[in-house]
């Protein structure tokens, strides 16, 4: 589902990223553990070309997204992130944080079409092999509706339907994480980013976020984790990735990696975490 | 005091028995009319040149973008509004050979000069809210543009709304010069009370409360919208 081959990231000087090469499988729930400064977050976050790579390919779904040609927006549609400060929109309610991205990339789309629609109907005037016209089969009020029916039940299933018309301060930190997960779900995602989603957590809230995220993981969700919590990367992850000093030191099954390191350095990080 | 209510009696007989409230309420209505449209003139133009600021300067067009405003900035900060409004009027306008009211050179003039500080008001608020927000929006699969427009500058206008109300007030008060080009605002209504009463003391005190007035009502307005704005940020 995403190859990452060689890729590198420097910030000015400092090379973060040294060349790194892994691939993530449908289905596969990757977690990315790692001391601090080690370049977890820069990883993750080059999975999605947030941060751009310096050097080498991330190919998702056959596409080099790294490239900088591709029109990203068009992929990251595809790909759900959630971040450690949650970032709801602090000006959208609950339900219009969820429903403000399907709403305005649909609507984008069926403009788009239709200026496409227009123009072909002026070219099928005057060419002799008339082109077929894009199908156009809803409409605006159509979208919103289903998008509004969609973020309800999102917010039903993390029995927060109640809280649709709050504003995001309004929430607690567990319960703005859900909103945020669920808002990346609302996309339909290929597969989800995660990026430390408890640490900015009061301990009592960390249980209800990780309870949802392993919700995803068992319904089948592809899903790259960078975590702190061991307890839930062995629970939950298919496959454990050791990062240290912006390379990939080790990467094995959670049983493997955790009961039998093969890397000193693997050793001496779990040994301190757990 | 015998004499001041002289002086009152003989403003009245100009303002309310010769014409003169229909010039003050002429004044009036220009002057809110060029700060009202003006401000919104210079909230378009700054907001526009605030995002060409903050844009990433990767490629070659924001680099060009963000020196024709830099250049625009600097114009407007660098010179009196009293000097632009007399150049816009008396210069530009016959070289271009057009022939506009005073009313809408001053607007355009208000707007433009109002888009320079405002731009500088607007970056402030621009840098002021989190970068989560545009990444959030981006990690969505939005456009920087769409990202700006619908999540960050609601933000930031929100974070700069009271410095926003200070500059519609200065833009009241600066809207004082506008006769040098002939536009009817308040001054030039008492001053015409004046002549025709050969009595300045009262049209001018009048003129003096008028404004006063006026920024005191603004000032409430824009707490009573800053008001309804926070309601986003507090718990319920
Ligand atoms: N935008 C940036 N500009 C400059 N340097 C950066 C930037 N982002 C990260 N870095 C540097 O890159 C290195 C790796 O950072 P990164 O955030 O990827 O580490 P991490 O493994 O996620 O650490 P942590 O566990 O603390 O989150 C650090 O030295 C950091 O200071
Ligand atoms: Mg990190």
């Amino acid at each position: 589902m995403i190859d990452v081959i060689n890729l590198k990231k420097n910030f000015g000087d400092l090379e973060v990223l040294k060349g790194i090469t892994t691939s993530i499988k449908p289905g596969e729930k990757v977690a990315i553990i790692g001391p601090s400064g080690s370049g977890k977050s820069t990883f993750l976050r080059c999975l999605n070309c947030m941060e751009d790579p310096t050097s080498g390919q991330v190919i998702f779904q056959g596409v080099d997204i790294a490239d900088m040609r591709v029109n990203i927006n068009i992929h990251r549609r595809h790909m759900g992130m959630v971040f450690q400060q949650f970032n709801l929109f602090n000006n959208k309610t609950v339900i219009d944080n969820i429903m403000l991205a399907p709403v305005t990339i649909a609507l984008h789309d069926l403009r788009t079409k239709k200026i496409k629609n227009f123009f072909i109907r002026i070219r099928n005037l005057f060419a002799k092999n008339k082109k077929e016209l894009f199908e156009i089969n809803t409409t605006k009020a159509q979208i919103k509706a289903e998008a509004k029916e969609n973020a309800m039940r999102l917010l039903k299933r993390i029995g927060l339907e109640d809280k649709a018309n709050n504003y995001p301060s309004t929430l607690s930190g567990g319960q703005k994480q859900r909103v945020a997960i669920i808002r990346a779900l609302a996309m339909n995602p290929k597969v989800m980013l995660f990026d430390e989603p408890t640490s900015a957590l009061d301990p009592e809230m960390v249980g209800e976020v990780l309870d949802l995220i392993k919700q995803l993981a068992d319904e089948g969700m592809t899903m790259v984790i960078v975590t702190h919590e061991m307890g839930f990367a062995r629970e939950v992850a298919t496959r454990v990735i050791f990062m240290d000093e912006g390379r990939i030191v080790e990467e094995n099954t959670p049983e493997e990696l955790f009961t039998n390191p093969q890397n000193i350095r693997t050793r001496e990080f779990l040994s301190k975490v757990l | 005091m015998g004499s001041f209510g002289k002086k009152i009696e003989k403003f009245w007989d100009i303002f309310y028995y010769h014409d003169g409230y229909t010039k003050v309420v002429t004044g009036l209505y220009n002057t809110v009319y060029i700060a009202v449209v003006g401000l919104a003139i210079g909230i378009i133009i700054g907001t526009l040149i605030a995002i060409v600021e903050v844009i990433p300067k990767y490629k070659r067009l924001p680099r060009i973008l963000n020196g024709f405003c830099r250049f625009y900035v600097g114009l407007f900060r660098g010179s009196p509004i009293v000097v632009q409004l007399l150049v816009a009027y008396y210069v530009i306008l016959p070289l271009l050979g057009l022939n506009l009211p005073a009313i809408n050179v001053c607007v355009l003039v208000f707007g433009f000069n109002s888009g320079a500080y405002v731009s500088e008001i607007m970056r402030g608020g621009i840098l002021s809210v989190d970068v989560g927000q545009m990444e959030a929006g981006r990690a969505l699969g939005l456009s920087y543009a769409t990202t700006m427009m619908k999540i960050v500058v609601p933000q930031a206008v929100k974070n700069i709304l009271p410095t926003l109300g200070n500059e519609f007030i200065a833009l009241i008060k600066e809207t004082s010069v506008v006769s040098f080009v002939g536009a009817a605002d308040l001054y030039v209504a008492f001053s015409y009370i004046g002549s025709n009463s050969y009595e300045f003391m009262v049209p001018y005190l009048v003129m003096a409360l008028i404004y006063i007035v006026l920024v005191m009502i603004i000032a409430f307005f824009v707490k009573m919208m800053e008001r309804s704005l926070r309601k986003s940020d507090r718990r319920n």
